[in-house]
């Protein structure tokens, strides 16, 4: 059976992961092994007047109570944003100092101000209780409106009136006058709630310093080891990159949030430094709601003008994102960057403008969540379509076919330039597998039963493949974006695939082996992928913006390359023929149209054995590469979802939910649809449940599961998934990318058909039963005054 | 969680003895709200004594239409006792629906009254069934057990032995579940006795558990939902919090209410 491009291949991973067998952060236990409990601000904005450690430090099992002061102190330094965005006056971003512990001023509740090092966590924790923090209670923003007012509380000196940039793209004057020439314009404000990360797995660390080797080692729920070690050390002096090793082992699940590096991590290596003890913390529930960086939080006013002929004229956007109380690592492009330019949709668009204002609030740091930036454009756009196809009288369908782009590459006004797509096709994919066109008869079944059935639909375009290293740096970012990978083929002939992508649930290990047994015809048991540790790892810039597939595994290819062509010169040598004339295959290495052939290990042998090499050539099979993106890649699909809706109690249920993707090339057909249900799950989640609320004086109401409504399966549907594809002509697999596509298209699809069901078109994300059941009856009451 | 003691008691006297010994004891049955309470160190016993292992204090007894449930029951065995569910299917339909499978597996109709949550479902039931609450110390019935939000009328070293009720002509319940938590966000429990009906409403008011008189007398005259849909239910008399506001829970009282009639035919 095949185990190559397209083959359905089990999981490999799931074996140790559904047997509790995975190996995770907080399961390292190492010697002389402390733990860390952290004292945290439960106010939303307070001064830090004094702080009081003794009464902790004299408690049973307490080897350390520190603070802010000693931590600067010491020279670690504060953590950064690392991306640079400039307002449009040209100012560089207003980025206000974070320190890993508060010294002056406590910013959100959950904000660190001190660290508890003892020997056992209970004792870590009943110490960090008995250290006395003297606050002064200052007043609190929580809403971007009140964080821009006039004579707004002042978070950060360096940020006047709490304004961390204003930004905008495209030409403004154009828009203008195209939205005012307009036909019909369609005007609306949206807000795109907050989320909660929620990884099934907190976030953890366990540092350790060891004096002999004055060496550190840092076991971390992290997505991308390799930037973390890079920006603990050259921005946080934590210890020289050399001195500093990096693992990320099993991690459950990250959706973002593990991208960042947080105060956590710091200060457990620090500490261990200070100690000599092996520092753990890991965090609970109720840290990981306050502290785990949140997603959206987006307020935008929007108008899209279209002529007569129901064409798309002029878009103009108006944002206000909060970024909550610091700018998290990635934070300042997730507003702009990765979501502004997609704001052209699956439409050819001749004229856009936004302009986005970002603001610090006292509420937790603000940063990517699965899709970052481009589920926020693609709500915004595809609730005005539907919208506007209702105001216009036309089938929202029709309405989206007539503004389709239809040739590529295409330049939209906002940077990308994408390079392939079908909108058609994914659309009259979703329409025929949801049976659009029976819909009005399910509607009045549906109303038979006293229930309203509404259709909705969104057709979303996402920018992955993050990112062509260049492009990303003249727009602000402190890094490159390409991947690296080595593969390392064994004397025997198994190979070791080093990877700097990181798989925290993507399914690596059983789909990158497909690439070798594509390529080679060897069982994908004899492939083991290397990941996650930066002392096995030559580098990587980890996973993120759905780029394992095409950026970490067109590395993979790049290597592999390499391998291939060295294996081949051997093989012609050994075999006495010429190179162009070796094939592999089914794991031998044969010369074409001849009964002469090597087995694979055979050659890999000859490789190491050296007796019988090519003149001048190097003993070994191994090859390296880097690969850096020539451009984004653009996922983009059509989703269509079905609900009904109880009027009597505003309950929504999902009774269909149709996705046509286009993802390009797919290697592993089986976890691809099963990313594209998690993030569908996730996308229904913020759409219907989902909300992170804070109350006015920033006490997080919602900082347990007693409150913070998740998607069970209950909530869910089954879903129907399918796929149109057109090949990515930007990498050698032609791969588009899926992680991030449920959540990014799934919301929109479903408040259009919740709205389609009950006639009121004013609703709001999470469109809870109680938020349905007042939009029915204000609409009835609308009615009932017309 | 902050250190604690734990002792298993072998009977109540054995149970009440080992209170009066501790510093600042809780008995603890199924532990699903006490325990993650202490996780999240809201709460510090200096010792739990568990009363789960009291053999007494176990099982359901039905003698005609006199049926008495053990407080140390749990969810589970009350969802799945096919005895009771002939005589009040309502009752086992309602414990199979509180939590999931490890709460009903853990979770005890003792420890689930003691607490009073104002949106467990069990008040409701108990309420609605006319039940009486026994204890180490008295016999009570259900309406003066259950004083307000989290507050019984149990003393501190009074242990609650069992539940029991007169099954019934019909009765059914009724829940709207918060999206998060699953508790109720409006449960209604209905019952039907040689034609006095009876409305116990979960979830929905702000001050716990209560009954519905006004549903009550329509019902007694009219078992329909249509005499639901016409009584009164006051905002003035439920919460409001950030999962739906007064006026939402009133409508879902009555909707869970009309629903409960139905389902009880």
């Amino acid at each position: 059976m095949s185990e190559g491009i397209g083959a359905r291949v089990l999981r490999k991973e799931d074996k140790r992961f559904i047997t509790g067998s995975g190996k995770y952060t907080d399961d390292v236990r190492e010697t002389n092994q402390c733990y860390a409990a952290f004292v945290r601000s439960p106010h939303a904005h307070a001064k830090i007047k004094g702080i009081n450690k003794s009464p902790a430090e004299g408690m049973p099992g307490v080897e350390a109570v520190l603070d802010g002061k000693q931590l600067t102190g010491d020279g670690i330094g504060n953590i950064i944003c690392g991306w640079m965005i400039h307002s449009k006056d040209g100012s560089p971003m207003k980025m206000g100092a974070w320190s890993a512990l508060a010294t002056e001023t406590a910013r959100y509740v959950g904000d660190a101000v001190a660290v508890v090092i003892a020997d056992s966590l209970a004792r870590a924790r009943a110490a960090a209780e008995a250290v006395e923090v003297d606050y002064e209670i200052l007043d609190a923003v929580i809403t971007t409106e009140q964080a821009l007012a006039d004579g707004a509380p002042q978070l950060h000196p360096e940020a006047p009136g709490n304004l961390i940039y204003d930004w905008e793209i495209g030409d403004k004057e154009p828009t203008e006058k195209a939205i005012a020439d307009a036909a019909y314009v369609c005007e609306m404000e949206i807000t795109n709630n907050r989320v909660a990360p929620n990884p099934m797995e907190p976030r953890s660390a366990v540092a350790t310093y060891s004096p002999s080797e004055d060496h550190y080692t840092l076991y971390t729920t992290s997505q991308n080891p390799h930037v973390a070690r890079l920006v603990l050390s050259a921005f946080y002096q934590v210890a020289p990159e050399h001195k500093l090793r990096v693992i990320a082992p099993d991690v459950g699940g990250g959706f973002g949030a593990k991208i960042y590096i947080y105060p956590e991590e710091i200060v457990c290596l620090w500490a261990s430094m200070k100690t000599r003890c092996s520092v753990k913390w890991t965090a609970d529930r109720s840290e990981a709601f306050l502290t785990d960086a949140h997603g959206r939080d987006h307020v935008s006013k929007a108008r899209m003008g279209f002529d007569k002929d129901n064409r798309i004229v002029g878009f103009q956007v108006d944002t206000i994102a909060n970024l909550g109380a610091y700018m998290s690592l990635f934070s300042s492009s997730v507003p702009t960057y990765l979501y502004a330019t997609l704001l052209s949709g699956q439409y050819d668009i001749a004229n856009i403008h936004c302009n986005v204002r970002t603001a610090y609030t006292n509420t937790t740091p603000v940063d990517a969540y699965r899709g970052a930036g481009r589920p926020e454009a693609c709500y915004l756009i595809e609730r005005m379509m539907e919208t506007a196809a209702r105001d216009l009288g036309i089938d929202p369908a029709e309405l989206r076919r007539k503004n389709f782009i239809r040739e590529f590459p295409h330049q939209t006004p906002v940077i990308m330039a994408y390079d392939s797509g079908d909108f058609e096709a994914n659309l009259e994919a979703a329409m025929k597998a949801a049976d659009y066109a029976g819909f009005e008869k399910r509607r009045s079944e549906s109303a038979s039963q006293g229930k309203l059935r509404g259709i909705g639909m969104s057709c979303y375009i996402e920018a992955c493949g993050i990112a062509p290293s260049a492009a990303v740096g003249s727009l602000g970012a402190g890094v490159g974006l390409w991947e690296s990978a080595e593969v390392r083929v064994n004397p025997v002939g198994t190979i070791e695939i080093l990877t700097g992508s990181h798989s925290h649930g993507q399914g690596h290990e059983t789909t990158f082996p497909q690439l070798v047994s594509d390529r080679f015809g060897l069982p994908s048991d004899n492939v083991q992928i290397v990941h996650g540790d930066t002392d096995k790892v030559q580098f990587g810039m980890g996973t993120y913006g759905s780029r394992s597939g095409a950026v970490g595994m067109s590395a993979i290819v790049k290597a592999l390359d390499k391998v291939e062509a060295k294996a081949k010169k051997i093989a012609a040598h050994m075999l006495e023929a010429s190179e162009g004339d070796i094939v592999i295959e089914d794991g031998e290495v044969k010369v074409a149209g001849t009964d002469k052939k090597l087995g694979w290990h055979e050659v890999c042998l000859g490789a190491y054995t050296a007796h019988n090499l090519p003149e001048g050539m190097e003993p070994g099979l191994k090859e390296g590469a880097f690969y850096d993106p020539s451009n984004f890649t653009f996922p983009a699909g059509c989703y269509i979802c079905e609900v009904e809706v109880d009027p009597e109690t505003g309950t929504t249920r999902i009774v269909q939910f149709v996705a046509s993707d286009d993802f390009g090339t797919i290697i592993n057909p089986m976890i691809v649809e099963g990313q594209v249900h998690g993030g569908i799950a996730q996308g229904v989640g913020q759409a219907l449940l989902e909300q992170a609320v804070y109350d006015e004086s920033g006490q997080l109401l919602t900082g347990s599961y007693m409150d913070y409504a998740m998607p069970r399966a209950d909530d869910l549907p089954s879903y129907m998934v399918s796929h149109e594809t057109t090949i990515c002509p930007g990498n050698p697999l032609g791969i588009k990318g899926c992680g991030e596509a449920g959540a990014i298209g799934s919301p929109p699809a479903v408040i259009n058909a919740i709205t389609n069901a009950i006639g009121n078109n004013a609703l709001s994300m999470p469109a809870t039963s109680a938020k349905v059941w007042q939009a029915i009856n204000a609409a009835n009451v609308k009615e009932a005054a017309e | 969680m902050y250190e604690t003691v734990y002792h298993r008691a072998t009977s109540t006297d054995d149970a009440v003895a080992k209170m009066a010994e501790a510093e600042d004891a809780k008995f603890v049955s199924g532990g699903m709200t006490l325990i993650p309470t202490m996780k999240q160190r809201l709460a510090a016993p200096s010792d739990l004594i568990d009363l789960r292992h009291i053999d007494a204090m176990k099982g359901i007894a039905i003698d005609g239409k006199k049926v008495t449930i053990g407080a140390a029951t749990t969810h589970a065995e009350v969802a799945s006792s096919s005895e009771l569910a002939d005589l009040c299917p309502a009752i086992c339909n309602l414990a199979g629906h509180i939590g999931d499978p490890h709460v009903r597996h853990m979770g005890t109709i003792g420890g689930s009254i003691a607490n009073n949550d104002p949106a467990a479902d069990y008040p409701a039931a108990m309420i609605g069934l006319g039940a009486e609450i026994m204890t180490t110390k008295r016999t009570l019935p259900a309406e003066d057990f259950f004083v307000g939000m989290f507050e019984t009328a149990l003393e501190d070293d009074e242990i609650i032995t069992a539940v029991s009720f007169t099954a019934p002509d019909k009765a059914a319940y009724s829940k709207f579940p918060n999206p998060a938590s699953r508790y109720a966000m409006a449960g209604v429990f209905v019952a039907m006795n040689g034609g006095d009906a009876r409305v116990a409403v979960t979830g929905a008011g702000s001050d716990g558990v209560f009954r519905h008189t006004g549903m009550e007398d329509a019902l007694s005259s009219n078992w329909s939902a249509d005499a639901v849909s016409d009584a009164e239910v006051d905002e003035g008399d439920m919460l409001s919090d950030l999962h739906g506001d007064a006026r939402y829970r009133a409508n879902l009282v009555k909707v869970m209410a009309k629903r409960a009639v139905a389902a009880a035919g």
